[in-house]
């Protein structure tokens, strides 16, 4: 909990840059929006969705852009696996991943009130968004946030330790992008997608973050095989990045001097 | 000015070339990235043979144009959003105190075959859109115009970007909204979008003149908002002025550009 306290802390000081964050979000809110208004007044009702209900899903997309990181990085763990700052992260008596996982709700927490409020107002007061009446939907929603939040940090935790095999990580992170975005369903709704596609693109741990939370807000999926299945790839994750950990403390070596 | 950017560009391309493995990499990364947006585009119309009175082919001739024009224009000048990280390190004064101009300094700064990755995605996507639509040469002339004066168009929007750093150094994605935005809407119809926000884009940032303006004189359609038909031919002006207010903000953040002193 204090380790979060402290990642929620250290990422206040970056107030401008998350609210230019925020203004980008909302733009291009508005600008994908207008995409989707535009598919779904040629196919009403398409997707089981209608027109509130895919111009909520935009903006809610958006609002996750902050805090699940869709674009990859925030952690710090990358740059020190380079520098080799990382040896000394794993000799310490706390779980690396743990300390991680803290720093980085933090982290989220902290974008969650900048980064994803504004667009989510900007766009109900352009659009008119759905809102869900029962509070229950609301605690099922914040649920399904924290649990996308936990995947996508176990995801990009897999990624940046990935640097201790790999010299350069470029690579996997431009890889790890581009399933990121097409697969939470930031580039467009899920269910949208085409037969075995749609099916694939359902099973993956990248919609956790996205759709999954979507839908629970929209209240088009059954909550608890949606948290359900939120956990798993969470649990499966942590578990095989808690694996790897210790496989990078095996394979660094510290040189001296 | 040329001269300099294409020595600057030919030093920065030697330079990678040193790590020819992490070129290709990121290149193969950034034309994958791009198809994405292919890719959308093609779920849109698996479901719908028109979008905002578009069928598949005008609106990938609508995207591959515009995309070449941002890529092109990306590749060039794009990393001048970079100033605001250039201020903050101080590495900003080094460059203005060299016998070059600061702004081909800027742009070609970190200059990478990377970057080819977006040009050649969008390339292959005009070409195959061309391949469908069979246009006359009476009106396909007007295709390298409006590549052209869209490279003017977004390579302002870029300087102007770059310029608003000088007063928004701690804030620079706010640039970003209309740089990748301008890219963004691009793609796109601009009949997909409200009727205020063409008209905006139309008059007051004018990027409907990248592709929507002369793209509708290519594909020989009624503009969905009655606007003028001569606005179709109004792209190289409209880039003319746009390029001149961009040089003139660029210009006035150097002038009161203050050094952070680190």
């Amino acid at each position: 909990m204090r380790i979060a306290g402290y990642g929620f802390r250290r990422h206040s000081a970056y107030r401008a840059a998350a609210l230019a964050g925020a203004f980008t979000n909302t733009v291009f809110g508005i600008l994908r929006a207008y995409v989707l208004i535009a598919l779904w007044e040629a196919r009403p009702g398409l997707a089981g969705y209608d027109i509130a209900d895919a111009v909520t899903f935009c903006f809610l997309s958006q609002a996750f852009i902050g805090p699940m990181q869709l674009f990859g990085g925030g952690l710090e763990l990358s740059g020190r696996v380079r520098t080799g700052d990382i040896a000394v992260d794993l000799v310490r008596p706390a779980s690396l991943q743990m300390w991680s996982l803290a720093d980085d709700l933090g982290r989220a927490c902290y974008l969650l009130l900048l980064r994803s409020l504004p667009p989510t107002v900007v766009g109900a007061a352009l659009f008119g968004l759905v809102t869900p009446v029962s509070p229950v939907t609301w605690v099922f929603f914040a649920a399904s946030c924290a649990l996308g939040m936990v995947v996508s940090f176990a995801w990009r935790y897999l990624m940046a330790l990935s640097a201790c095999w790999v010299v350069d990580d470029r690579g996997t992170q431009s890889l790890s992008l581009l399933m990121t975005l097409f697969f939470s369903g930031m580039v467009l709704p899920l269910n949208l997608f085409p037969g075995w596609l749609g099916s694939l693109a359902g099973a993956l741990p990248w919609s956790a973050m996205v759709q999954v939370p979507a839908d629970v807000y929209l209240g088009k999926r059954d909550v608890l095989e949606a948290l359900g299945f939120q956990a798993a790839w969470a649990a499966a994750l942590l578990a095989l990045g808690a694996l790897v950990t210790r496989a990078a403390r095996h394979r660094v070596v510290i040189q001296g001097g | 000015m040329v001269r300099t950017y294409l020595l600057l560009a030919w030093t920065w391309l030697r330079a990678s070339a040193q790590y020819p493995g992490q070129l290709a990499t990121m290149a193969i990364g950034s034309f994958a990235v791009n198809a994405l947006d292919v890719l959308a585009i093609w779920v849109i119309f698996e479901h719908t043979g028109s979008l905002a009175g578009f069928g598949l082919a005008e609106v990938m001739f609508l995207y591959g144009s515009a995309g070449l024009s941002f890529a092109l224009s990306d590749m060039l000048f794009g990393n001048v959003d970079r100033l605001s990280q250039h201020i903050r390190t101080g590495t900003f004064d080094t460059m203005l105190i060299r016998p070059a101009s600061a702004f081909v300094q800027m742009a070609v700064d970190r200059f990478g075959v990377h970057r080819f990755g977006r040009t050649a995605q969008a390339a292959v996507v005009l070409g195959i859109a061309l391949s469908q639509l069979d246009l006359p040469w009476s009106r396909a002339w007007m295709i390298p115009v409006m590549v052209v004066c869209g490279i003017v168009i977004f390579a302002s929007v870029f300087a102007l970007g770059g310029a608003l750093q000088f007063l928004l150094t701690d804030a620079p994605e706010v640039a970003n909204a209309f740089t990748y935005g301008g890219g963004t809407l691009t793609q796109y119809p601009l009949s997909v979008y409200g009727g205020e926000l063409v008209r905006g884009v139309t008059f007051v940032v004018p990027l409907a003149f990248v592709n929507w303006q002369p793209g509708l004189f290519v594909l020989d359609r009624q503009d969905p908002f009655g606007l003028p038909y001569g606005l179709r031919f109004a792209a190289p002006l409209a880039a003319l002025i746009l390029a001149a207010v961009a040089a003139f903000a660029w210009r006035a953040g150097i002038r009161r550009y203050r050094s952070t002193g680190s």
